[in-house]
């Protein structure tokens, strides 16, 4: 098993109320940006160890639905960490 | 009858919640979460707190302590399980109660006393659907979502039991001080006795210091258990 690199995204789904998004974006309006919208997410570097990438990313894909994102409220993407031994065989 | 009040890292009402347990005339012990059992024990409230400093979400971390499968056990028995606030969002992060509580619409932490009516409880609880109660909340992140499928899906295998109202007893949008989808309190399991609420049933055992409702809510709920 060798160590592979990911990140996973986790976002509010749209439509779901973001008030830390909208505190942010309140007050950069406020330092005179023209902030249209911002929403608030969450980044988690996971390194896994794992047989391939392939068997990684599912892992982190189990992880992010077990306990990373919670499915009522938020959704998540994943992609390879920087390193380039983790990056998605071609 | 013999209660275990667990005790996450990050609990700070599980004494409060231990005395009031005290005060309506049952032992109650409290029980470390790495515990992963609770026999000997008839009943569990998770209590309220912040527990694992609220890292990651509210409750999620505590969701997956060696105690839930206990709890999940208990509740599969029909024995009675109280989430009170954050027990509440550890209950719903576990999956042992359906939906998520996430930051309060107005942004505010809130903390006073609540208006609550109870929306619907088996007869085992003894407390009529429409029963007024008075309950402190204190809370920032209580603002209850249903999920998918809405409200509709929930009531088909769960029930909402509390919801926020104003003080002569209506259930409106602007009472819902936390912004909960349809001024969700509190929600149990169709049986009624694995219940999750936000309000502080255990701030409220005195008329003198303020009411006495969360007395009569816990007596209730104690007698709620389905076990054979």
């Amino acid at each position: 098993m060798t160590p592979h690199s990911f990140v996973v995204h986790v976002m509010l789904k749209p439509g779901v109320l973001d008030v830390q998004g909208q505190a942010v974006e309140a007050v950069l309006r406020q330092e005179g940006h023209p902030a249209e919208s911002v929403r608030v997410g969450r980044r988690i570097e996971v390194v896994v160890l794992a047989d391939s990438w392939a068997a990684g990313r599912e892992r982190v894909d189990h992880m992010a639905r077990g306990l990373l994102a919670n499915p009522v409220l938020e959704q998540y993407t994943i992609e390879s960490g920087a390193d380039a031994a983790s990056e998605e065989p071609r | 009858m013999k209660v275990a009040v667990i005790v996450f890292p990050g609990s700070n009402c599980d004494r409060d919640a231990q005395a009031a347990l005290q005060e309506v005339g049952v032992e109650a012990h409290l029980v470390w979460h790495g515990t992963a059992t609770l026999t000997g024990f008839d009943a569990a409230v998770l209590p309220g707190g912040f527990s694992y400093g609220d890292y990651l979400r509210s409750g999620a971390l505590g969701a997956r302590s060696p105690m839930m499968e206990a709890v999940r056990a208990m509740a599969a028995a029909g024995r009675p399980v109280l989430g009170i606030c954050n027990g509440f969002q550890i209950l719903c992060e576990s999956g042992i109660l359906p939906g998520a509580l996430t930051q309060n619409a107005s942004r505010r932490f809130h903390c006073g006393w609540t208006d609550l009516r109870v929306a619907s409880l088996p007869n085992t609880w003894g407390m009529d659907g429409g029963t007024r109660l008075r309950l402190p909340i204190a809370h920032g992140e209580g603002a209850y979502r249903v999920g998918e499928g809405g409200a509709s899906a929930l009531e088909t295998t769960h029930r909402v039991v509390l919801q926020y109202c104003g003080p002569d007893g209506a259930v409106l949008p602007q009472y819902a001080v936390n912004g909960s989808d349809q001024n969700i309190a509190g929600v149990a399991n169709r049986a009624g006795h694995v219940v999750g609420l936000m309000p502080h049933p255990e701030r409220a055992m005195d008329p003198g210091l303020g009411g006495g409702d969360g007395r009569r809510f816990l007596k209730a709920w104690l007698n709620s258990g389905v076990a054979s």
